[in-house]
């Protein structure tokens, strides 16, 4: 990325901008052929054998095979296509999101039944109490 | 002549459409949310336009990263349902009206505002869950569509003053339209929202509800927050948000509000629906 982008404070947030666009492209590719019903289920049948269609890195495929989701973000993956992934296995956005986050599924419920993660101590990554990684 | 007489805001979460569809919106969780849609069916009903423009986002549907828009025009006469990874939506094929978008993308493209143009292609939850959320379950969607896409997945999205000028500039090109045509226009996405990272499930009531008071009272100063500020403050993907004001800049300058409904958690999201009636409407 030529310059920093004031974005990059936000604290446990991968914008999808040209540098993780450049790095995705494969990636989220692959996650879009999963549209297709015989593609999810080729995908299904044998994940490694469809994964050596796409032009994917190393610690691409090994983020999709053990579903590190977080893990898909910090290597150019798009939530909106990795979660076509989360489909295939039956998961929602809100059983991810709760991956995502390090909490169990009845943690996640729970924060978001009780208005939802609030934005105080979590707009800069200097405020935040953990460090956090998401350059 | 062709005329907007009002705007839509909805978000458009695709767990919306999943209780519709699978008859689950009397459940404890989902009530609360259906039951503030109801004043707007009726409202809606009541209003009978001829056809809505709905400005909305793929999610990686009909458009990939092949190719990315920033602002985009349906313009066939039918939009079928987007396969969007767990089958499409059990809901109508969308009715188009083309002859109403042709001649939008021929005044846009003229006044400036450089449209793709889309002869075919599937619409995915962006705009069938604003239809059913507005509309509830008929057999055939009430009346024409327009699908406008914006991108907002590939940063950056455009800016907020840039959507509004687009509104501005589809509410001179209605005008221009010989047909009379009652047309309403729908703003959708949003409000805060944040489904990746660590961050996930970022909530921000406050900012949500200033936005929504912003839209009647002081649209223009709402133009000017940044693409951070939406991020940083409404979260990753409250970026939406910048569709609301393609609608909003098709309105009159004074509007009422004529209905509002805020709902905390719908999924991982703050959904709203926000009603704006132009104060010259017929």
């Amino acid at each position: 990325m030529s310059q920093p982008r004031d974005y990059e404070s936000i604290p446990g947030t991968y914008v999808y901008d040209s540098r993780r666009g450049r790095e995705g492209y494969a990636l989220n590719m692959f996650c879009m052929s999963l549209n297709k019903p015989e593609n999810r289920k080729s995908f299904k049948d044998n994940e490694s054998a469809y994964l050596d269609r796409f032009p994917l890195s190393a610690e691409q495929r090994r983020t999709v095979l053990q579903r590190d989701w977080l893990g898909m973000l910090k290597v150019g993956g798009n939530i909106y296509y990795t979660i076509k992934i989360a489909f295939c296995d039956g998961l929602t956005f809100q059983d991810v999101a709760g991956m995502m986050s390090g909490v169990s599924k009845q943690t996640y419920e729970q924060m978001m039944l009780a208005g939802g993660r609030s934005p105080d101590g979590n707009r800069y990554k200097d405020e935040r109490k953990t460090e956090q990684t998401s350059g | 002549m062709a005329k907007i007489i009002a705007g839509i805001a909805a978000s458009h979460v695709p767990a919306i459409g999943v209780a519709i569809d699978r008859g689950m919106t009397g459940t404890p969780y989902w009530e609360p949310l259906f039951k503030g849609y109801e004043p707007a069916r009726e409202w809606l009903a009541k209003l009978a336009p001829d056809v809505a423009i709905i400005v909305y986002n793929d999610h990686a549907n009909a458009l990939s990263l092949e190719i990315i828009p920033t602002f985009l025009i349906g313009v066939a006469d039918k939009f079928p349902i987007a396969d969007e990874g767990f089958g499409p939506r059990p809901v109508p094929a969308v009715q188009g009206c083309a002859p109403l978008a042709w001649h939008l993308a021929e005044s846009l493209i003229l006044d400036e505002f450089d449209m793709t143009i889309a002869n075919e292609m599937p619409v995915d939850h962006g705009l069938t869950v604003p239809l059913s959320i507005t509309c509830g379950q008929p057999p055939a969607w009430p009346f024409r569509v327009i699908p406008l896409c914006v991108n907002v997945v590939q940063y950056p999205p455009p800016t907020g003053a840039r959507c509004f000028k687009l509104g501005q500039a589809i509410r001179r090109a209605v005008e221009k339209f010989d047909e009379d045509l009652r047309v309403v226009i729908y703003g959708t996405g949003g409000m805060s929202h944040q489904l990746q990272g660590e961050r996930a499930g970022l909530i921000n009531r406050e900012f949500d509800t200033a936005f929504l008071d912003g839209m009647t009272r002081d649209p223009m100063a709402l133009t000017k927050i940044t693409h951070t500020e939406y991020m940083r403050e409404a979260g990753s993907e409250g970026i939406e948000m910048v569709m609301w004001h393609v609608m909003r800049g098709a309105l009159d300058e004074n509007v009422t509000e004529i209905y509002r409904h805020y709902h905390v958690p719908a999924s991982n999201t703050a959904a709203a629906l926000l009603i704006l009636e132009n104060r010259t409407a017929e």
